[in-house]
């Protein structure tokens, strides 16, 4: 289908047989593969048709087809909401009471505090505009090293990981076309079926072509039931698995010798820490067996063209980088990265995760990817922005780190917070809902009073997706436009709009623009000569050329679909090799936690749940928290099919209704976490962190299930 | 205990290089002296039975290096320990002072008293099966070699002959017991992997007593059973399994039993002097294997760094894996138990497939198996036997992996269908929406789509979708429900 012609503000009059509706062609506002989309505005309501764009190639899941609900949604916010004292309810206020408020409290906490006093906390779902705008009110107008966003919760291992073998990060290097073209692909810990249905598309192409499929989980997911192998993986061993598959391929002769000498360093090193991943020690590691461990590698090793692709499932965990970095090795010993056809990548989650890791909302980058403690890329930045560097804060903490800290007599006082739901999401969140609570100040923009905008002291309602313009970069490293379908209604504002009102109040209101082109503009400068260079991307050129891949360094340079075809991005263009050692999880388990937990997505709901759990035939699809549990544990605990069970933590517990299944192995439990209150499954999840990336442990910790003896009692919240 | 500056370990094998590298993440300013009596660096000797089968090359089995500020003397071996004094003499004549001293000295091949065998010289073509200078020997033999004969039906022998199989030579296995690797196997086990090496070009020969190695001008050319019987080879390996190596610690007075004594903290009678690996015996057993090697290590570094001078070895689960290509066993735990009021015991023989399973479960818990052939239930029964974890209600399981999770996914008729199953997951479209979609006037699969949204999500459901509109078009379900 051939996109709309734009008009001024992006909306276009429909074809003349139409009934006079306005539409937008933009993209669902959901994950990373950002579906294209069609919204068509009636006098009643907003419909979505799917576009045959390169991602979605003419599909939607159902979050996609549901997505325009929010947008008239009765728990919609209209109006700022002020809470007058701490202890008092939020009211309706004025924006300008409101905005008044929000920068009187910053400059009173600055000043008795200090300007790391105030935090920011942004979201992989913000466009590159707004990530790129927060990362510049924190560091200019606000002054402080405290921001970061929801992106270390998701992306951040598998970026650490791959800027340490390729020296840049981006989720895919390679167009998704790639993917159904391979003869084998292995996916470690996705289950795409149910995060990214249209995903799926590509993987179904590659099987009928002939392809294999080996998917590595320790659930038999909608994805693994697809496999041509299924790997069904212990918690929190794949990286040993990695190693082991990497032996195997040494002893089997599968390695691709000439790659390696010409296109990589660090090989030796590597060939002797997976030495000691004999098949046999690896099946005791990991419990996948010897001959699934030989067949898979096979597989991949005899594959023309082959592909290793990760996500949350292998990077969740405390030593995700590291295995991560396992699979690259594995990628590279076989020949994979920079090789047309075959690769390394990784599935970003959220809708705009790749942008929103790129533009300097994360404590130590600046815009373009670029390392906030590096004196050129400071230079540079602090041209752009008109400030003098020294002024520029340097490396602030990572997002558990600063939760940790909120309201602490060391830490910040005040949290601004955008587009992140975090005492859902954050690990650990009843201690991250304490911390949250003991603030003197926040503040949320929401679109919904999410359970965190729930405990602010001002509340500004934000406008939505299909409400603005902006781009987003998805997870093949496209940059693609978001376009606006109508205005915002009356009293709701964009998070530009409201940063730069903020801005202005702080005295500098003439560096911020609301306007999401001449926000671009000024990151297309900033970005220039850095790793993800978005210098020669133009809003005209996206929508001529259905999107245009980073890095694209000039107007008249084509972008870059497939990375690394002559060289990496390292200084001697060579990918490295990183010799990395199984480690046992963070928190095994004993007696008194007899099974590993592990945490998700369903089809059905996005993220904290913020959004979908207020489109009602998602709710009404999965209504409330459930846990899945084998066979043989609900016989063991006595637990029947939707009997509520406590899952319990040395942290927390959370209830949830049993779901007994035998596509989970009978050591493990599985709980989605898209759900607050009694059934939060991060009042479970233990923060212990990844030394690199500073990932949480979210895909495993110990637990216990009791059966709850009430069945009346509710678990939504 | 006084502070430890100074490690000195001897042994640079599989156990003194993990700890040399156990050590150094612990304690970063320790001083750690690592002697090896073999030249070269480090190997993994697990590997070696690849190394002789050509899967791996020398090469492909070097360990990590232990990482800067090692000091590593290979080449060198240790002759004596002075426990009074704390030092270490050895043969290029230096003495080392040590705070804790760590034997690692591993174990040496057992040659046993045969008629031509004489350990400190070997006849040509014979070689032990310990070393990569062994491997090294074995294949230097093996050139221009036909008949193999493998003295001993253990695990080694076992791998070693597979291995020369691999290689094109001729292999027969003399074991002097009545059924291969017998401490781990049952004899049913026994008969079914004699059947599957058969296949793989070794024979098997029981109760096979050896009673001389007969040469002709130094070379070996035949073995001479009890009974008379000559096996010709012009290869001989002998692996009738390992003794440690003990002597240093014998002659500085330690106590040494089958090994050199240790307690849970890995020490032996003299508190400064520690053992692990080959050469050590705990809780009266010398393990022979790199797991238990490597957890002993751990908890030396531990205690000697003082990282968690409370560590305890709590003694290894054994599990034993052949690794010979087209050969899948393991084995573990108490495997040569009958059925009897304690143990329940679970079986399933295919000798034509090669397939031998056993389980014994005591208490709810699984304490021996022998998983032979096809074996896709072995990753979760050696996870079952390590932690000790209840075993499935269904036992079936254990033995059979299709009856695990692999949730059947068989293409069902439509008609089959309950109608409140979903067949679209991604937009969470049930059978009846789709029949009802029919109902209302959508008459293609298109109309259906567009009506009902299925197959829009992941498209993995189209075929499903199709085969119910052509239900819904060859019978009417209004005409059919009224015949019904």
């Amino acid at each position: 289908m051939k996109p709309p012609q734009p008009t001024i503000g992006g909306m276009v009059q429909a074809a003349d047989h139409l009934a006079p509706a306005l539409e937008a062609a933009t993209h669902c506002p959901y994950c990373a593969l950002q579906c294209g989309m069609v919204l068509r505005r009636s006098e009643a309501d907003v419909t979505v048709q799917p576009r045959n764009f390169p991602t979605n190639r003419g599909g939607l899941c159902q979050k996609g087809w549901t997505s325009a609900e929010l947008l008239t949604s009765a728990e919609r916010l209209t109006t700022p909401l002020a809470r007058p004292r701490k202890d008092a309810d939020l009211e309706p206020v004025s924006w300008a009471e409101a905005l008044d408020r929000v920068a009187a409290e910053i400059r009173r906490i600055r000043a008795a505090h200090g300007p790391d006093a105030v935090a920011v906390f942004g979201g992989g779902g913000l466009t590159n505009e707004k990530a790129y705008t927060l990362g510049k009110f924190a560091r200019v107008a606000l002054g402080t090293a405290n921001i970061d966003y929801n992106g270390r919760f998701c992306m951040s291992s598998a970026a650490a990981a791959g800027i340490r073998a390729f020296g840049v990060d981006r989720g895919l290097p390679f167009p998704l076309a790639d993917i159904a073209e391979a003869d084998a692909i292995l996916l470690a810990g996705s289950n795409v079926a149910e995060t990214m249905p249209p995903f799926m598309r590509y993987l179904t192409e590659a099987k009928r072509r002939g392809g294999a499929l080996i998917v590595v989980d320790p659930r038999h997911t909608p994805t693994a039931q697809q496999a041509t192998l299924h790997l069904r993986v212990t918690p929190g061993t794949d990286l040993a698995l990695a190693n082991g598959l990497l032996h195997l391929a040494i002893t089997e002769g599968y390695l691709d010798k000439d790659y390696i000498a010409r296109r990589t360093t660090g090989f030796e090193e590597v060939r002797r820490v997976v030495a000691e991943y004999w098949p046999e020690r690896t099946e005791r590691i990991t419990g996948v067996p010897v001959a699934q461990q030989r067949e898979a590698v096979r597989l991949l090793a005899e594959a023309e063209r082959a592909m290793i692709l990760t996500a949350r499932g292998a990077e969740q965990q405390s030593k995700g980088t590291d295995t991560v970095s396992a699979l690259i090795n594995l990628a590279l010993a076989l020949g994979l990265p920079g090789t047309p056809g075959s690769g390394y990548g990784c599935l970003t989650g959220q809708g705009n995760g790749q942008g929103g890791r790129e533009h300097g909302q994360k404590a130590d980058q600046l815009p373009g990817y670029r390392r906030i403690d590096d004196p050129a890329a400071r230079a540079h930045v602090a041209r752009v922005w008109g400030v003098d560097p020294d002024s520029l804060p340097g490396p602030g903490v990572s997002a558990y780190e600063l939760l940790d800290a909120l309201g602490t007599p060391a830490g910040p006082k005040a949290l601004l917070l955008f587009g992140s739901n975090l005492v859902v999401s954050a690990p650990h969140a009843r201690h991250v809902e304490e911390r949250v609570r003991s603030l003197e100040f926040l503040a949320v923009a929401d679109v919904v009073l999410s359970e965190t905008a729930r405990l602010a002291d001002v509340v500004l309602p934000a406008a939505q997706w299909a409400e603005e313009e902006g781009t987003m970069t998805n997870l093949e490293g496209r940059v693609l436009r978001r376009r606006r379908l109508h205005e915002p209604p009356p009293g709701v504002r964009t998070d530009l709009e409201i940063i730069a009102a903020l801005a202005a109040r702080l005295g500098h209101g003439a560096r911020f623009s609301a306007e999401p082109r001449a926000v671009f503009e000024e990151l297309r400068r900033a970005s220039a000569g850095g790793p993800a260079d978005y210098s020669g991307i133009t809003y005209e050129r996206i929508e001529a050329e259905d999107g245009v891949f980073w890095p694209c360094p000039a107007e008249d340079h084509p972008g870059t679909p497939r990375m690394f075809l002559d060289r990496f991005a390292t200084p001697d263009g060579r990918a490295r090799f990183v010799p990395v050692e199984h480690r046992e999880v963070a928190e095994d388990l004993d007696a008194a936690h007899p099974l590993y937990l592990t945490t998700g997505r369903v089809l059905h709901h996005y993220q904290s749940g913020a959004q979908t759990r207020r489109v009602k035939p998602l709710l009404d699809a999965v209504p409330e928290p459930f846990v899945q549990l084998h066979p043989d544990v609900a016989e063991r605990l006595g637990i029947a099919e939707d009997d509520l069970v406590r899952v319990v933590s040395r942290r927390g517990e959370a209830t949830a209704r049993a779901r007994i299944t035998d596509t989970i192995r009978d050591d493990t439990v599985f709980l989605p976490f898209h759900w607050g209150g009694a059934g939060r499954a991060n009042s479970v999840t233990n923060p212990a962190l990844d030394p690199t990336s500073r990932m949480p442990e979210f895909k495993v910790c110990a637990v216990r299930l009791e059966k709850l003896e009430q069945a009346d009692a509710g678990v939504a919240p | 205990m006084t502070a430890v500056n100074r490690v000195v370990v001897v042994g640079y094998g599989m156990a003194g290089a993990r700890l040399a590298r156990e050590l150094r993440a612990r304690a970063r300013d320790l001083r750690i002296i690592v002697f090896g009596a073999e030249r070269y660096p480090a190997y993994n000797r697990v590997l070696l039975s690849s190394v002789l089968a050509g899967k791996a090359d020398e090469g492909d089995i070097a360990l990590a290096e232990p990482t800067s500020r090692v000091e590593l003397r290979t080449g060198v071996t240790v002759t004596a320990i002075d426990p009074a004094d704390r030092t270490v003499t050895t043969d290029d004549g230096t003495v080392t002072r040590y705070d804790a001293l760590v034997l690692a000295t591993g174990s040496r091949a057992w040659i046993p008293p045969v008629d031509g065998l004489d350990p400190a010289a070997l006849p040509e073509g014979v070689a032990v099966f310990r070393t990569l200078e062994d491997c090294r020997r074995i294949l230097r033999a093996a050139e221009g070699a036909r008949r193999a004969v493998v003295l001993g039906g253990g695990l080694l022998g076992l791998e070693a002959a597979r291995g020369l199989a691999l290689r094109g030579l001729r292999v027969e296995v003399l074991h002097a017991m009545g059924h291969l690797m017998e401490r781990q196997l049952d004899p049913g086990a026994s008969r079914v992997l004699t059947r599957t090496l058969r296949g793989l070009g070794v024979s098997v020969r029981l109760n096979a007593l050896t009673e001389a190695v007969l040469c002709d001008q130094g070379r070996v050319r035949a073995v001479r059973l009890a009974g008379g019987e000559v096996v010709e080879a012009d290869l001989l390996v002998v692996a009738c399994g390992v003794r440690p190596e003990t002597a240093l610690a014998e002659a500085a007075g330690l106590k040494v039993d089958r090994g050199v004594v240790v307690d849970d903290q890995l020490r032996t009678c003299d508190p400064a002097i520690y053992a692990i690996g080959d050469c050590a015996e705990h809780d009266g057993t010398v393990y022979g294997l790199v797991a238990p090697a490597w957890e002993q290590a751990r908890v030396v570094a531990d205690v000697i760094t003082g990282a968690d001078p409370r560590a305890r070895y709590a003694g290894s689960r054994v599990v034993t894996r052949l690794k010979a290509t087209g050969v899948d066993l393991a084995a573990m735990g108490d495997t040569q138990v009958e059925e009897d009021e304690e143990h329940e015991v679970l079986q399933f023989v295919d000798p034509t497939r090669g397939t031998y399973k056993k389980v014994v479960i005591r208490d709810d818990r699984l304490v021996g198996a022998i998983l032979l052939g096809e074996n896709a239930t072995v990753g979760t029964v050696t996870q079952l036997f390590d932690r000790s974890a209840p075993v499935p209600v269904d036992r079936r399981a254990l033995l059979f992996a299709d009856l695990r999770g692999q949730a059947a996914r068989t293409v069902e008729s439509p008609v089959q269908i309950p109608d409140r199953t979903t067949i679209c997951q991604c937009n969470s479209v049930t059978k009846s929406a789709i029949t009802k979609s029919w109902l209302a006037g959508a008459r293609s699969v298109e109309d259906v789509i567009k009506e009902t949204r299925a197959t829009t999500g992941c498209g993995g459901c189209r075929d499903t979708v199709e085969g119910i509109v052509e239900w819904l078009a060859a019978s009417d379900p209004q005409t059919t429900g009224s015949c019904s």
